[in-house]
């Protein structure tokens, strides 16, 4: 499905894409983050798993950028995580954020924010379009289309900027099952394309559709990350098994 | 009673028949008042953008005195302009106290923080909403205002279309540094308040008749954008 897109994959076979080192994130004093260090390398997809309250979605706003650690530091390459690196990454948010404009337009909005050449804009777009399968609604208002629609429409805006990178934040959250599935579907030919998915979710199911390495987080603190198979198979930290056993973690 | 309805008569008359005096005094207005919201628009756009997105010290109180300067008297703003151009004033040298230009400048500073306050308000709403994705695709801070002028583009009208009310409505800032000068800085407002205080009702009922006429079409223009806002999903 995503054939028409040109995302390839530009890294080295291992090198680390991300590096987080010593994080810590406070608000009010307290650590919603605390001392996580992580590594993300390109292939499998990264999830991030664990509770309501575990700083999952603030864990991925600090890889993207979008927060500042209070200490601690973040690498893209090896280098800063700069605005500059930033345009390497993309973003999904759990509520998709959809500009006052047609669904086409919020695609080509955001490659021109990106630089791309107005020529570019256009073929990417409708190519970006025709993945999602949102073709036929390239002039809808974006903001009158289905959550569903929407979702797959933030997809098509972040596949469209051919990131190295991209984050999800709980994408699939308050999806109709129809709308889950394809969401996934996209998910899963992006990663095919080579394109890193860090995928953050607290829905065990997905987790074990889309597979990868897990990384476990609770309170603020990383208990576990291991392939999915083995994670499943047997977690090691107590709040996993807890997780996992739909109990309450503690 | 009866000269009411004679007023009103000759006040049709004067409408119907495009008076010469009567449209003159409607131009001069129009063209201030267009003027003045013009002005005000360059000034209230830029500034109620840079309150909404920059980070600077001191940008809320800047924001709180836009704010406050939304209610300023026109008289005292009329006082203000009058002691700048003024003879004594430091802008005297200018001559232009009783000119069409000083109509323009105070109406532009009673209408440029009327634009400005709701200007920075619509975009705070659509930053609020907008911030994480534009700093996501790595929008500057000018990117980042052309995105929230366009996509705020009807609230950013409909508060034009506000400062254009009260410019065209606004009587006591005209009338201090106008003079009230027949041929020359005569607006609608301020031959309203002569005429009436002359006793020559037909002249002040119709140009009354036009400012209503205006203001209607204001909020006509106002509730149809709206509409068009709400239909295109803008809302």
């Amino acid at each position: 499905m995503l054939d028409a897109l040109k995302i390839q994959p530009r890294t080295g076979a291992n090198a680390v894409l991300l590096d987080v080192r010593g994080v810590t994130y406070k608000a009010a004093g307290r650590a919603l983050i605390d001392q996580i260090d992580l590594s993300l390398r390109p292939g499998a997809p990264t999830l991030i798993l664990g509770p309501n309250g575990a700083g999952k979605s603030l864990l991925l706003r600090l890889m993207h950028g979008l927060l500042t650690p209070h200490s601690g530091e973040i690498l893209w390459r090896g280098g800063a995580n700069s605005l500059e690196t930033r345009r390497c990454q993309a973003m999904v948010f759990q509520d998709p954020v959809m500009l006052r404009r047609s669904a086409k337009a919020n695609i080509v909005h955001a490659l021109k924010l990106r630089g791309v050449s107005r020529a570019e804009r256009e073929e990417r777009t409708m190519k970006a379009l025709a993945t999602a399968g949102l073709a036929h609604l390239a002039g809808s208002p974006a903001r009158r289309m289905s959550g569903g629609e929407q979702q797959r429409l933030a997809m098509a805006r972040a596949l469209a900027l051919e990131p190295e990178i991209i984050f999800l934040d709980e994408p699939t959250t308050s999806l109709d099952p129809a709308s889950v599935k394809a969401i996934e579907s996209l998910i899963k030919d992006t990663r095919d394309r080579g394109v890193k998915i860090v995928l953050v979710t607290h829905d065990v199911g997905q987790a074990r559709r889309l597979g990868g390495e897990i990384v476990f987080l609770n309170k603020g603190r990383i208990t576990e990350t291991r392939p999915a198979s083995a994670f499943f198979r047997k977690p090691e930290s107590r709040a996993a098994r807890q997780f996992l056993a739909g109990g309450i973690v503690e | 009673m009866s000269d009411f309805s004679s007023a009103f008569s000759k006040a049709f008359q004067l409408l119907i028949s495009g008076d010469a005096a009567l449209l003159e005094i409607i131009m001069l207005s129009l063209q201030v008042s267009l003027s003045a919201v013009l002005l005000a628009t360059l000034i209230g756009l830029p500034l109620g953008s840079i309150l909404a997105v920059g980070r600077f010290p001191g940008r809320t109180a800047v924001a709180a005195g836009v704010n406050a300067l939304m209610g300023l008297p026109p008289v005292v703003v009329g006082l203000a302009v009058y002691m700048l151009l003024s003879n004594a004033g430091p802008l005297g040298v200018l001559e232009l106290l009783y000119t069409p230009t000083a109509l323009i400048i105070a109406q532009t500073l009673l209408v440029a923080p009327i634009i400005a306050a709701l200007a920075r308000q619509a975009a705070e709403d659509l930053l609020e909403e907008y911030d994480e994705q534009l700093r996501s695709l790595g929008a500057g801070k000018l990117q980042t205002i052309s995105t929230l002028m366009w996509d705020g583009r009807y609230r950013l009208l409909t508060a034009i279309l506000a400062g254009f009310g009260r410019a065209i409505a606004e009587v006591g800032a005209v009338m201090i540094v106008g003079g009230n000068i027949n041929h020359v800085t005569r607006t609608m407002t301020t031959a309203i308040a002569l005429e009436t205080s002359k006793g020559d009702l037909a002249l002040a009922l119709a140009l009354g008749i036009i400012l209503l006429g205006i203001a209607f079409a204001v909020n006509a223009a106002l509730m149809s954008l709206r509409g068009t806002a709400e239909r295109a999903a803008h809302a």
